[in-house]
Order: structure tokens, then sequence, then C-alpha cells
């Protein structure tokens, strides 16, 4: 997993999404007693803040991700995000699919099974990017590469607007 | 009923473990993790525990660890894409005697051959190295096969002849072999629809066993030859696909080469064991094979490796992402 050569953006003139507004916390949730299952809003918010790679602007304002594309199945243990890369021949597409899928890792307890996708139709290697993100053996080797972690802390680097 | 039982639970890696193996002689387990540590486990009064841990010879991920067949030899394998091989001495203390370099990429697997003649190593780099072990213990690269188009996973040789097999990321299983020559691809296995994790052996060296992230696993059986059944098929065909069993990825698959069974886990926690019916066994039919026991929850988290040990063939040693080793007991169905 290469960090493309940055030579030009890949997409020079997004378009910008407004962000959703904050999630208000129910009684149920503000109560120790009631089991607080993770929901796809929690999910999503745990990763739109993510910046994009190129842009001054995090997933959420472009769109890449989107509160109706994390499922979250709490009993099974399961979380599926699907992304949306900003247009289909994105080269960045496999790195946010990264940057995705460590935030995920390192927020959710350990028993998820964590799938992160291209939303489908949206990128010209869809299957291929998906299986490298799908295969832990790799991921695991890039998260070893101290050039793309350090890309991806800075993806992952919270900026105070 | 058959069932598998816990024997122990092992810790001693601070990270994901990746591999397990028994030494020829069934009485040393090694693991080996992303922690860059090698255990060695021992058997004292019934109970297991770590007796030699090896360090500093990797500086990354020791992905996969091969005893040669004397168990004289132990060889480790990194993603800082060298290969270890630690001796050990008069008094059981290992030592690394060499590294030997040359994968572009981190190397996945290593293997010994059944003669102890060859070591293989394959690569992310997609090649496959063959090595031989001179004297002095000295390691030359023989040959390097650049046959398969992606990430090489996986290797495994024959236990009855100098046959190497590998498994890939591009789904294939190929087979290699040294025409006279120099060492060729001579078959390639295709079906699997997704990578291939892992391939094995059963006892006789004529029947493979594989397992992808397709959650299949199928057995491939060598055709054509003398007292084999033909289905009008020469080479290597597949004759059992097993689905439906796992539902996430299939990470390592083992046949136990004394009783038969095979087991299999993956990053659905479980782990399970398939026996072949042998009550419908017959030359001119496919094999069948059955789950014969499952643990949904064999681990916290995802398995990475099974392994059967090749003396007490009730053993079996399982590794997993929750950085734990353990150790069950396998009670196979009354026949």
């Amino acid at each position: 997993m290469s960090v493309a050569s940055r030579k030009g953006l890949d997409n020079s003139n997004p378009l910008v999404y407004e962000s959703v507004s904050q999630r208000e916390l129910t009684e149920a949730e503000q109560n120790d007693d009631v089991v607080d299952k993770f929901d796809g809003r929690e999910v999503f918010d745990m990763i739109r803040r993510i910046n994009d790679p190129e842009h001054p602007l995090t997933l959420e304002e472009l769109n890449v991700v989107q509160i109706d594309h994390c499922e979250v199945d709490d009993d099974k243990n399961r979380v599926v995000v699907y992304y949306t890369p900003t247009i289909p021949h994105c080269s960045m597409a496999t790195l946010i699919g990264l940057a995705i899928r460590v935030k995920l890792l390192r927020s959710l307890p350990e028993r998820f099974k964590v799938d992160v996708r291209i939303y489908e139709g949206s990128h010209v290697s869809e299957a291929a990017v998906n299986k490298q993100l799908s295969d832990k053996e790799r991921v695991a080797a890039a998260l070893e590469n101290d050039h793309l972690l350090n890309v991806i802390n800075q993806c992952l680097t919270i900026h105070k607007k | 009923m058959a069932s598998l039982d816990l024997v122990q639970s092992l810790h001693g890696h601070d990270d994901r473990a990746w591999s397990v193996k028994w030494n020829p002689a069934g009485t040393i387990l090694a693991s080996c993790g992303s922690d860059t540590k090698i255990i060695l486990w021992m058997e004292e009064g019934g109970k297991w525990s770590a007796k030699v841990t090896l360090t500093n010879a990797h500086q990354r991920t020791v992905r996969t660890v091969a005893w040669s067949p004397t168990g004289t030899y132990l060889a480790s394998c990194s993603f800082d894409k060298t290969i270890c091989i630690w001796k050990r001495d008069e008094t059981g203390a290992f030592d690394s005697i060499a590294t030997l370099e040359g994968h572009e990429n981190e190397v996945k697997c290593v293997a010994w051959s059944i003669s102890g003649e060859y070591l293989a190593s394959c690569s992310r780099d997609k090649t496959v190295w063959i090595w031989t072990c001179e004297y002095d213990d000295e390691y030359d690269c023989l040959s390097v096969l650049h046959s398969h188009t992606q990430d090489v996973k996986k290797l495994c040789w024959s236990p009855s002849e100098d046959i190497l097999v590998s498994c890939s990321y591009d789904n294939t299983i190929k087979l290699f072999k040294d025409d006279g020559d120099d060492w060729t691809c001579v078959e390639t296995l295709s079906g699997h629809t997704s990578t291939v994790w892992s391939v094995g052996f059963d006892h006789s060296g004529n029947r493979l066993v594989s397992c992808s992230d397709d959650q299949t696993i199928k057995i491939w059986q060598r055709l054509g030859g003398e007292g084999d059944g033909n289905f009008g098929a020469q080479g290597w065909q597949c004759v059992c696909t097993l689905g439906g069993f796992h539902d996430r990825t299939i990470f390592d698959v083992d046949w136990n080469r004394k009783n038969g069974a095979i087991a299999s886990a993956g990053a659905d926690d479980s782990i399970k064991i398939f026996e072949e019916d042998l009550d419908v066994r017959d030359s001119l039919r496919e094999p069948s094979f059955r789950l014969s026991f499952s643990v949904p929850r064999a681990h916290s988290q995802d398995v990475n490796a099974v392994s059967w040990n090749p003396v007490r063939p009730n053993l079996l040693a399982s590794c997993s992402d929750d950085g734990s080793i353990k150790i069950w007991n396998y009670t196979q169905e009354a026949r």
C-alpha cells in the first residue's frame, strides 16, 4: 500500500457537503443502568472527522463517509462501513480506507469484526481495494511502515476549526 | 460423540500470535507473533509453559516458524524481509546461526522439505525461493520462482517426495518440482475465488487441503496414479468443497497425518474439525467429509493458525489475534 505521489490533486475542486448536527443524547443514553449498544451513528461519529489526505476537509465534508453507510450489529459484533471516494479513479482510495480501518480498530472494542469497503459502484478498482483492505496480514505489514503510519496518523489528527 | 476440549491456555505474547508449530518429536511447541518474539513451550508435569524465548533476531513481526525434520533447526521469517535459522545445541539451547536475505518484501512463510535438504520461503514480493543447506550451515539460494502473480501466503512440502506447494493472494495453489535442471511450476490449482491462505498435505502426499478468504475449504486429489480413483481426469483435481461452515476468512488448515482429521480456523474465532465419511468411501465416487466438532468461540479474536501434534495426534495447538496460544484435546468419534 504505497502512498501515491502528490503531483497535483486527484480531484482539485471537490464538492463540499454540510456536516450533520451534533448527536442528541437521549435519556436512556445518560442512564448508566441501560445497556447502550453501538449504533451506526456512533460509528459515524468516530470516522466523520478523519481528514482527507489531500484536502483540508473531513471525510464527512467530502461525503466520503455517510451515516446511512455505517452498518452496526452490536449483538453479532459486526461493523461494516461503506465509503465513497470523491471520484471513481481516486488514487487515495486505499489510503482513505486504511485510515478508516485504523480509526475503527483503535476506537471500537476488540470483539468487533470490522469491514471497510468501497460503496458499490463508486470506484474503478473497487474489488482490488476491498481485497487489500480485508487482508489483515497486509494491513498489519502496512502499519509497520513508519512513513505510512505517519500519513495515517495525520489523517486521524483532529483539527479544531 | 467427538469433542475438542481445552487443555490449557498459554500467555506469553504481548501482541497478535501469528503461528504455532510442533517440533517433529511433538515435545516443543514454537509460537511467534507481532511482538517479534519466538516462544518455545514445553510440558512438565502435565502443564505447558514458556521455556525459551528467542528475541532480537527480527526487527518486525515474526510471521511463521518451521522445524527441520530432525528438530535440530528452527527457521523463522519476518516482515523485516529476513529469515533466521536457529540451531539447537547439546544443552537444548537455540542459537541464531544464519540470516537469509534476498526477499524484497515481507517474508510470509518458511518450510523445510521432508529430506531436510531444502528450505523454501515465500514473500509479499510474489516469489518463492528454494534454499539448500550445503555444509557448515551455509545456506545458498538454488532457485527463485516467479510463477505467482501476487503475494505468496503459505508453503508446504509433500511428506513423501520433494514436491513443494504454495498458495497465494492470486487465488491459486501451485506445485513445484525439480525437473533435473531447475525447479519449475508443474501444476496450478484454480478453484478458490479469493486469497488462498493455507494449504497442507495428508499423510500419503496424494491429497491436499486448502482454505481461503472465500470461506471454503477444498480437498484436492492426485488422480490417474496407481490405486487412485480416476474420474476420467489426470493430475490434481478438486474432489470436495466444504462451504457454509466458516462465515469469515479461513486462515489455516492442518490435516492430521495420524488420524486423518482436518482442523480449520479463521476470522470467525472458531475452530472446526472435519472427518472423512469412510462409510461412503468408494474409489468411483468423490470423497465426502463431514463436520465432526466445532468450537464457535475458540478464541476471543481471529484464530490465525492450527497445528496437530505429530506424535500425540489428539493434541491440537491454536493461536490468535488475542495473543493467546491454546492447546486442545480431540476425542475422535468411536467408529
